[in-house]
């Protein structure tokens, strides 16, 4: 794809398992500077647990895991959490803080790690609610704002700190028709506007592929695909197909393994 | 058979494996309070919560007990002309036993039970992962200003109960029953020893304070990121805090009363 310095995250040989389930057989994988990278695959194959892995709130059982130079695997805590300050992410749920009103969810970080002045962190929040389209909301609590909103108010908080890189997991699940457009909208705005990295988790095909420079195929435990986003239509790959398509049967059966059929249906 | 075996030895492993979670866990939250040095807003806004709401629960309780106590010491004490000394038998039954273990009961149902599934919704919402991930320390912003509080709150409550529990004698057995309210409390005055009634009791609910602070959060922490596993959280909280409190006063009751 490009050299080395052009990657910000350069995932190499990794191997992961849970208990005696292997999630990651050897996966390669590199994430370029500025673009968007999606990674997408069905559900269970991992996707969340290779963001964790990124961010170091799990470790690998083999491999490298490195984010702009520096080795995931390698780094003490405090290393981690100065790694973490550089990189926002956005959880499934959105993950805001309940007792705190939307502002001060955006305001937390800004709080916790600098030692601005109130007027400076208001004009902070107060620009970075602006860019989700959500000033307004600011007063509002977690447990008034829809599923989108909530995102929304997660993503100006995940670029609070003004981060170099954004993960997103599974940002489309579960949303309407309109909720997905502005998400999907915000996310490539940001990415651009601010010079991010965005790296995307998610299993809605055509969202991701809408908004993604690049994009990895994962299934059982390996890198299926990878590459431009636009190359992805024409893959050769059978499986490939059958997951854009969103086709029942295929390389990934319809039916669980199970005995024969009417061997099974025939017994005493 | 070698399936029972086998369980016993999962069973085993994994209560070594929680055990030693849990010793690591007061590990953390220990080394998390000194920075609490820093931001005591953090502890009073859990002060409030675990504190000033079980303010109601405890004060009713403890007005009840104390007039249970009351009734029944007149009672038994009238048949040998010794209502006098009821002060006495209210203040130490309080003071002793009932003050610290009752209010350490009530307060693991209800602060003890609330920090349990505080911090274990937090979990399975993901918030405890988002804060590591925005390179805060869920130990020290979550957990150990919610210890800290919980560790605080337990003795003033334990206070608060037996102090209103002394009024509720008072209201039965001399407003009621009609004891002399001088003996009451000057007998109360003379037989409660400040060191070996009074700071004993303050001991054991510092004690019992500790407990319940470390078993809720941990079991909040602990659970199983579900709405099962924080349902389960909240109810293991809850029963192993009772059996606790109650194993450790009959313990502390033998060291300082028992001349063992």
């Amino acid at each position: 794809m490009t050299s080395t310095d052009d990657n910000l995250i350069e995932i190499r040989e990794l191997r992961f398992a849970h208990g005696p389930r292997v999630i990651f057989d050897g996966i390669d994988l590199s994430v370029p500077r500025g673009k968007v990278t999606a990674i997408m695959g069905p559900s269970g194959t991992g996707k969340t647990t290779l963001l964790r892995l990124i961010g170091g709130q799990i470790a690998p059982d083999a491999g490298a895991i490195k984010v702009d130079g520096l080795d995931v695997t390698g780094l003490d805590n405090k290393g981690l959490y100065a790694l973490r300050r550089r990189i926002g992410m956005l959880f499934q749920g959105g993950a805001l803080l309940t007792d705190l009103n939307v502002y001060e969810n955006v305001a937390f970080p800004l709080r916790e790690h600098t030692d601005l002045n109130e007027s400076l962190i208001r004009a902070l929040v107060l620009i970075k609610l602006q860019s989700v389209g959500l000033r307004g909301a600011q007063m509002l609590m977690p447990s008034e704002l829809s599923g989108g909103m909530a995102r929304r108010v997660a993503l100006a908080r995940a670029i609070a700190l003004d981060p170099m890189m954004v993960m997103y997991d599974e940002p489309f699940a579960g949303q309407d028709p309109i909720s997905m457009g502005v998400l999907v909208k915000l996310i490539r705005e940001l990415n651009d506007a601010l010079g991010l990295t965005s790296i995307i988790v998610s299993h809605d095909v055509a969202e991701a592929l809408a908004i993604a420079d690049y994009v990895y195929m994962i299934s059982n435990g390996r890198v299926v695909q990878g590459g431009p986003a636009n190359e992805l239509a024409d893959s050769s790959s059978e499986w490939v197909r059958q997951f854009m398509g969103g086709l029942s049967d295929g390389p990934v059966p319809f039916h669980y393994p199970a005995r024969d059929y009417a061997e099974e249906l025939l017994e005493r | 058979m070698t399936g029972a075996i086998q369980q016993l030895g999962i069973d085993t492993l994994n209560s070594l494996a929680r055990l030693g979670r849990r010793a690591q866990f007061l590990l953390q939250t220990l080394s998390g309070i000194g920075s609490l040095l820093w931001r005591p807003g953090l502890v009073v806004a859990q002060l409030e919560s675990v504190g000033v709401r079980s303010l109601v629960i405890i004060v009713v309780s403890g007005l009840f007990v104390g007039m249970v106590l009351g009734l029944q010491g007149y009672n038994t004490l009238v048949d040998f002309g010794a209502e006098e000394s009821l002060g006495v038998v209210v203040a130490l039954s309080l003071v002793r036993e009932l003050g610290p273990v009752v209010a350490a009961l009530l307060f693991a149902g209800r602060a003890g039970s609330a920090l349990a599934a505080e911090i274990g919704l937090m979990k399975a919402t993901e918030q405890l992962d988002g804060m590591a991930m925005m390179a805060v320390d869920p130990v020290k912003r979550v957990i150990a200003p919610r210890f800290l509080a919980a560790f605080i709150a337990m003795p003033l409550l334990a206070a608060v109960f037996s102090a209103v529990g002394v009024l509720g004698g008072y209201v039965v057995g001399v407003e009621w029953l009609g004891v002399d309210g001088g003996a009451y409390w000057s007998q109360m005055q003379g037989k409660v020893d400040l060191y070996e009634d009074v700071y004993n009791g303050v001991i054991k609910s510092i004690v019992f304070g500790f407990a319940i602070a470390w078993l809720a959060t941990f079991e909040g922490y602990d659970a199983q990121p579900t709405a099962e596993g924080v349902a389960k959280a909240t109810t293991r909280t809850v029963v192993q805090s009772a059996l606790v409190v109650l194993m450790l006063d009959f313990i502390l009751t033998a060291l300082m009363f028992g001349e063992i």
